[in-house]
């Protein structure tokens, strides 16, 4: 007997179960985050001098567009699937998987830079809470880009057997790809401008 | 809702069945299954296995308790000089028992059993789905839990042995008690990442399932008030988990990285000053802490309150006294749960106006509870009971908890809560809830489902022998903390008190307590033999045995696995409680039956 609304939605709550699953899902990440910034607005508030200046402001500039590009193609990519274009929705959730790729090149790159000058998690209060807020976020990204890769390589198969509901998993994957960007979306001005 | 209500979707492709109906082999139907009956059985077995650890640790302690200082005869030996040298506990070991007694008790215990065990099994039965709507992630809920607890039980053996700081876990003391990766600290975080990951795949799941899945004519007011409590039950803990999975990061990151999250410029530890760059606010965990475990005392209770209203409907023969008032009450109480979370924290210097705000809010979640007790009393009127097994545990339960929940009051006013914090009040009162509460209505859950699940009934006599036993040794254990505490005896006290002089008169209690936790061991005993026992040999029982009026009893006994309860998925006609109905042939009217004109 097979689970009911996996692919249609229900008549009264207008969604599909996995939907409904992400949404939650989401809320749920919204208070992990919220946790942090809390955490963050906290030590700040308490203490005596916060610095200024340290993390690289144009990298993280760019690594803000590469981000908010990848959201794009990820609705790209199911919006291909609706319009059944296989072909662009390929490219498009590989421009995804690899823009991704380049955010974590990025910032591999301003961690280096960090390392490199022994900038480490427990020189300051400020470079304690700049590691783990960014590294719980890459750790985000790179779930992201896990899940993605699979629909790519080995999921895509279920387009050819049942294209509705590949389609809500491209939908459900993109949901949370676009919070992962919208964490950064956060993370950047609280991180890097204030 | 029949069961082809999607394929009209589907007609274009080739049909793919998801789930075959030839037998799949052993360890995927019942070690790696993704049927909700399995994987609930699967919680409730590992669930009772770490309740009784956790009990165990406890009886432990109580021998310390009892007589501090005084070698533990026989068993002593066994836990080896680095914990009780000659049988002598030392006050590290006692501290590791205590930690993980909380830690086990809440987490791998009640918990997994409230939830997990009862709500995967009972919930797709009561909303009529063939399963839970998302099966793989069930599959990784459990076996996330499974991982925690090997996780949790393997700190013990590490070289400085498990979390030793309370199930609190505060800092700075959590903080730079045996640091690093070797730290049992350490691994009660991991293992904390591991146990919060399984709730929120289940309560996710379990709210989708909930609202989604529901049969047809099954509407939100006519669920089973059981399902409502793990609805809100899954709401807490979706939203209160999170901020302590949080702090759990931060408190790894000052236990490994070297950070200062928790602590505070100039920390002096051993008489000197902490290297690290302080900056930290060790009250920052507290109020993270508590704002999962607030909620979490949530959690522990309402999935009892919803076993207890199903089985005082069935065993008065009528319908709930005020159920639109339970529902309502069920769901402010959740909400109210958020906003009472500092009322653990009085003594903090956090300031009165922070103190008012939240003793205000706390007076004010009292009323939903009393609303819940008072209806659940007042269905007892009039009906003709039936004091079988799980209708006993359940009567328990009534004044158990009220005793709990009152006791809590003083707590939650900050100006009593000055003398009474960090007493064996405190003890006293939430054990109140939580062990005759909550664990009494876990009880009557297994005695009152178990005929579901295995086609038996659990045997009467031996049940009421443990639920007698149980009764009064609960009480001779929990009664005299409140005393002690309201002495002024302080709770995590290694000698229970023996060095103070305001504590010398209620000492003798020490005593009393410990030999009645060990009896009630013994009482225990007759729930694991009736368990066995009744699984094999028990009367033989019909599907409906209780003549119940909810949907898990519409289904076949241990109905069959792969993710079909029902041989036609039943339609719901009208409320959950129909009993004693007028004008009907017998006095149960299943949801599922139309009424007689």
């Amino acid at each position: 007997m097979e689970i009911p609304y996996t692919i249609t939605a229900r008549p009264d709550t207008g969604l599909f179960n996995a939907k409904l699953g992400v949404w939650l899902f989401l809320t749920s990440e919204v208070m992990l985050f919220g946790a942090l910034f809390t955490t963050y607005i906290l030590l700040r508030v308490g203490a005596p001098t916060w610095p200024h200046g340290e993390l690289d402001v144009p990298l993280a500039t760019l690594n803000t567009a590469v981000l908010i590009t990848s959201s794009i193609t990820m609705v790209m990519a199911w919006a291909s699937l609706v319009l059944k274009e296989w072909k662009k929705h390929k490219l498009y959730l590989a421009a995804t998987i690899l823009l991704g790729v380049a955010f974590l090149v990025i910032k591999a790159f301003e961690y280096g830079h960090h390392f490199a000058e022994g900038e480490l998690p427990n020189k300051s209060t400020f470079l304690a809470i700049y590691f783990t807020l960014t590294g719980l976020h890459g750790l985000h990204v790179i779930g992201g880009m896990i899940v993605n890769s699979y629909l790519f390589f080995m999921g895509g198969k279920m387009w050819k057997t049942q294209p509705e509901r590949f389609t809500n998993r491209i939908e459900v994957a993109g949901l949370y790809w676009h919070f992962v960007d919208l964490v950064w979306i956060f993370l950047f001005p609280v991180l890097y401008l204030l | 809702m029949s069961t082809n209500h999607s394929s009209h979707t589907l007609e274009a492709v080739p049909h793919v069945d998801l789930h075959p109906h030839e037998e799949l082999p052993f360890w995927r139907k019942y070690i790696f299954s993704t049927d909700h009956k399995v994987i609930g059985i699967q919680y409730g077995i590992t669930s009772l296995i770490f309740l009784f650890f956790g009990f165990s640790l406890m009886m432990l302690m109580r021998w310390q308790l009892a007589y501090p200082g005084e070698a533990l005869p026989i068993l002593g030996k066994l836990f080896g000089d680095e914990r009780m040298p000659d049988g002598i506990m030392l006050p590290e070991f006692y501290n590791q028992l205590g930690a993980m007694h909380g830690t086990i008790m809440v987490f791998l215990g009640v918990v997994p059993l409230a939830v997990g065990a009862f709500g995967n099994y009972v919930v797709p039965l009561q909303i009529g789905a063939p399963d839970m709507a998302f099966p793989k992630l069930n599959m990784a809920s459990y076996w996330a839990y499974f991982t925690g607890g090997i996780v949790m039980l393997a700190s013990f053996f590490i070289p400085g042995g498990s979390a030793q700081s309370g199930w609190t876990s505060y800092p700075p003391l959590s903080d730079v008690t045996v640091p690093g990766l070797w730290g049992g600290q350490t691994w009660w975080l991991i293992g904390m990442v591991f146990l919060i990951s399984s709730s929120l795949l289940g309560s996710m799941n379990f709210i989708v399932t909930i609202i989604q899945l529901r049969t047809k004519g099954l509407t939100f007011m006519r669920l089973p008030f059981f399902v409502w409590a793990q609805f809100v039950t899954s709401f807490l803990l979706l939203l209160a988990f999170p901020p302590l999975e949080a702090a759990g990061v931060l408190q790894l990151m000052d236990r490994v990285a070297g950070t200062s999250f928790f602590l505070p410029s100039g920390l002096m530890v051993s008489g000197q000053i902490l290297p690290n760059t302080g900056g930290g606010n060790p009250l920052l965990w507290q109020h993270l802490f508590w704002f999962l475990a607030h909620p979490e005392v949530y959690v522990l209770i309402l999935p009892a309150l919803g076993i207890v209203a199903e089985i005082i409907a069935n065993n008065t023969r009528k319908p709930l006294w005020g159920y639109k008032s339970l529902v309502f009450a069920v769901i402010f109480l959740g909400f109210m749960s958020f906003i009472v979370w500092a009322h653990h924290m009085f003594l903090t210097g956090m300031g009165t106006a922070i103190s008012a705000f939240f003793q205000t809010t706390t007076m004010i979640i009292s009323i939903p509870s009393v609303i819940i007790l008072s209806a659940l009393f007042i269905s007892l009127h009039g009906g003709s009971i039936r004091f079988n097994t799980p209708m006993l545990f359940a009567l328990a339960f009534l004044p158990m908890f009220g005793i709990g929940g009152l006791t809590g009051l003083p707590l939650g006013l900050a100006a009593s809560d000055i003398p009474l914090h960090d007493t064996y009040y405190v003890i006293g009162h939430f054990h109140y809830v939580v062990a005759p509460g909550t664990i009494f209505g876990l009880f009557a859950g297994i005695y009152y489902w178990f005929p579901k699940i295995t086609g038996r009934r659990m045997n009467e006599k031996l049940g009421k022998i443990h639920f007698w036993g149980s009764f009064v040794c609960m009480n001779l254990i929990f009664f005299p903390m409140l005393i002690q505490g309201l002495a002024g005896v302080s709770r995590r006290l290694y000698d229970g008190g023996q060095q103070y002089a305001h504590a010398q008169s209620v000492l003798y209690l020490n005593e009393v307590m410990s030999i009645a936790a060990w009896v009630m061991a013994i009482f225990q005993l007759f729930f694991i033999v009736n368990f066995f026992w009744s699984r094999r040999k028990g009367e033989k029982v019909s599907a409906n045995v209780w003549e119940a009026t909810t949907l898990e009893w519409a289904a076949t006994t241990s109905p069959p696995l792969a993710h079909g309860n029902f041989s036609k998925i039943p339609e719901v006609h009208h409320g959950p409680y129909e009993y004693s109905v007028p004008g009907q042939v017998k006095d149960y009217l299943p949801q599922n039956e139309l009424a007689k004109a």
